[in-house]
């Protein structure tokens, strides 16, 4: 077994769909308390990376550990998220027949098997942490509305809310402000940074002028690998990132 | 819906079927006697409700589309029989005091092992929740585990019901062939021939289907209801947040079967008959109607749609009987049309009574995250 203090590290992971190699030998590694951004031209890898991450897709080679120890690509979707790995996905996805704070106690912390589950009664100290979500999220007032009545925005604020109350210890959040108005995505921004100090995250996002203003540590993905990596000035300035952002 | 609307359902399926019952054991001459015909014509409709209740359970809250829940129903209809023709004994025509009469006259020696037990109506029981329960148990979770949805799931599930029907139509499964089960003479030592049976009958049905309908309400009200609605809107978004899918839609597939089965099992002794033609795949799929013209998603809405849909039959099969297909398949595309959430959706929006928006709402279908 590998030893490594990494939270999430991912080494030589391969995914080909027909041939065509979606990640190439990956390496990703994030520290503990980290915040990273990951950015890369379409068909980069992003999706599949979390994909792979989250047990959606199991990689044909490479190692994939989860506080250096969790097999990653032995466990299933609802095992990783047991073990703390929440994920938000690119298109807001609510549960949009119930009410916001439904969604939000679907996905408090908790024993999810079915029997447990049957018997489940509303406790007050998930009202208490339901109304501290709908605070930080700033759906307080829209709570008893059903999600699919939300706008866009608040719909990908639910959703990080969702993300929230699972109190995973890595959050993975793909495109967080797509479709959302500047003001939002400056908010968005802000909520991540405030939830990075307690919490890890990777953030995968094509708006340049987000990634800046989390001002983050990034890494590049291009044809299923990393391109580079470091600060957003210093990976602006590597030649071959201009190549594959501007066209050659 | 309310606690308080859900047990006037219950109420209003006991009553009515009480009054009728108690109705039926009047006098012939007496006015207001109601004939032995309609009592087993409504027990059978209310057979008919409570399958429909289970298909609406899976399909309205989980988006499971069973067309094959016909076969749960025959399997539970088959324990009942074998029951049924266990109690006959020397009164069968051949007098064989073991064997029914259609292994007599295949020249069969002796029982079958999987025929034992069945004279006693407690086993008989058992196998009437444990036979269909079990069958939903081994699908559901080679189904569901392989993440088997949608259109396919709903071709597999026709694809069971129909091998069990041609398996059933074999003389040597030992189940009588395309004879099936038959010329029943009573069930607990009553007479199946009496108008006291019958009324008992009616009202056996009518409790079940009250206890499953207030059991089903009560389910669907709770979180784990909840949980069945969020899989059945965003299956993938369920699963990231750490439910296994798989174990709740087998629990809740085969809670469903082991209603239906309870449906079949009362069905059997008011209709008097069980063979392989309730295996047809459509059975399965006029069941899947009735749910779709009361109102899918709803419950209620599944027990008023098999006993309008079914009232409709029994009229229109004794004027125009050739045209009865027709007529079904022409209810189907009209309230596809103009009442997609059935009848149930129309009077609520009529009635404009949905003040809090309810979890039984329409299923909306997000596409899955990654497509």
């Amino acid at each position: 077994m590998i030893q490594t203090n990494a939270l999430l590290y991912l080494d030589g992971v391969t995914v080909s769909f027909d041939g065509f190699k979606a990640l190439n030998t990956l390496s990703f590694v994030v520290e503990p308390g980290e915040m990273r951004a990951v950015i890369g031209p379409n068909g980069a890898g992003k999706t599949t990376m979390m994909d792979v991450i989250t047990g959606k897709t199991r990689p044909d080679t490479g190692t994939a550990l989860f506080r250096g120890n969790a097999d990653l690509t032995r466990l299933d979707e609802a095992e990783i998220a047991t073990l703390g790995i929440g994920r938000k996905f690119q298109k807001p996805t609510v549960f949009e027949m119930h009410s916001v704070t439904d969604n939000l106690l679907l996905a408090l912390k908790g024993d999810r098997a079915p029997r447990r589950v049957l018997f489940a009664r509303e406790t007050p100290s998930e009202r208490a942490r339901i109304d501290e979500i709908l605070e930080t999220v700033r759906l307080s007032a829209v709570r008893k509305r059903l999600a699919g009545e939300l706008s866009h925005g608040q719909k990908q604020w639910l959703e990080i809310g969702m993300l929230l109350a699972q109190e995973p210890e890595l959050l993975l959040v793909d495109e967080p402000v797509a479709g959302m108005t500047d003001a939002e995505t400056a908010d968005t921004a802000d909520l991540l940074r405030r939830i990075n100090q307690t919490r890890t995250v990777v953030v995968v996002e094509h708006d340049m002028a987000f990634v800046r203003a989390l001002d983050v540590k990034v890494t590049v993905l291009h044809e299923g690998s990393v391109l580079a990596e470091g600060s957003l000035d210093h990976v602006s300035a590597d030649p071959r990132v201009v190549e594959v952002y501007l066209g050659r | 819906m309310s606690a308080a609307r859900t047990y006037a359902v219950a109420f209003a399926i006991m009553a009515g079927s009480l009054a009728v019952a108690l109705l039926s054991l009047l006098p012939a001459e007496h006015a207001l006697h109601v004939p032995g015909y309609v009592v087993a014509l409504l027990g059978k409709y209310l057979c008919y409700a409570l399958l429909a209740l289970s298909v609406d359970l899976v399909w309205g809250y989980v988006g499971i589309l069973s067309l094959g829940h016909g076969a749960f129903f025959a399997i539970g209809g088959y324990a009942m029989g074998m029951y049924l023709m266990r109690q006959i004994g020397t009164r069968g025509v051949y007098g064989d005091p073991l064997l029914p009469d259609f292994m007599v006259f295949l020249n069969w020696k002796e029982l079958p092992w999987y025929w034992h037990g069945f004279d006693q109506f407690g086993f008989a029981l058992l196998i009437m929740a444990l036979a269909p329960g079990l069958l939903a148990f081994v699908f559901g979770y080679l189904a569901f585990r392989s993440r088997v949805t949608g259109v396919y799931l709903s071709i597999i599930t026709q694809a069971l019901t129909y091998a069990l029907m041609l398996a059933f139509f074999r003389n040597d499964m030992g189940f009588g062939g395309n004879n099936g089960l038959t010329d029943f003479k009573d069930i607990l030592g009553f007479s199946l021939q009496s108008d006291a049976t019958r009324a008992g009958l009616l009202i056996a049905s009518a409790a079940l289907l009250s206890l499953f309908y207030v059991a089903c309400r009560v389910l669907v009200g709770a979180r784990f209801g909840k949980v069945l609605v969020a899989i059945r809107d965003a299956e993938s978004r369920a699963r990231f947040l750490g439910y296994r899918v798989e174990r709740y839609k087998v629990a809740v597939f085969v809670f469903s079967a082991v209603m239906a089965g309870f449906a079949g099992a009362l069905y059997v002794p008011q209709v008097g008959i069980i063979n392989p033609g309730e295996f047809a795949p459509a059975n399965s799929i006029e069941a899947v109607i009735w749910v779709a013209v009361g109102g899918r998603g709803t419950l209620v809405g599944a027990i008023l749609g098999a006993i309008l849909v079914n009232l409709g039959k029994t009229i229109f099969t004794g004027v125009l009987p050739e045209l009865w297909l027709f007529a079904l398949g022409g209810l189907f595309i009209l309230v596809t049309l103009f009442l997609p959430k059935g009848i149930v959706g129309a009077w609520d929006r009529l009635t404009a009574k949905r003040m809090a928006a309810p979890i039984v709402a329409t299923p909306v279908r997000q596409p899955e995250a990654g497509e």
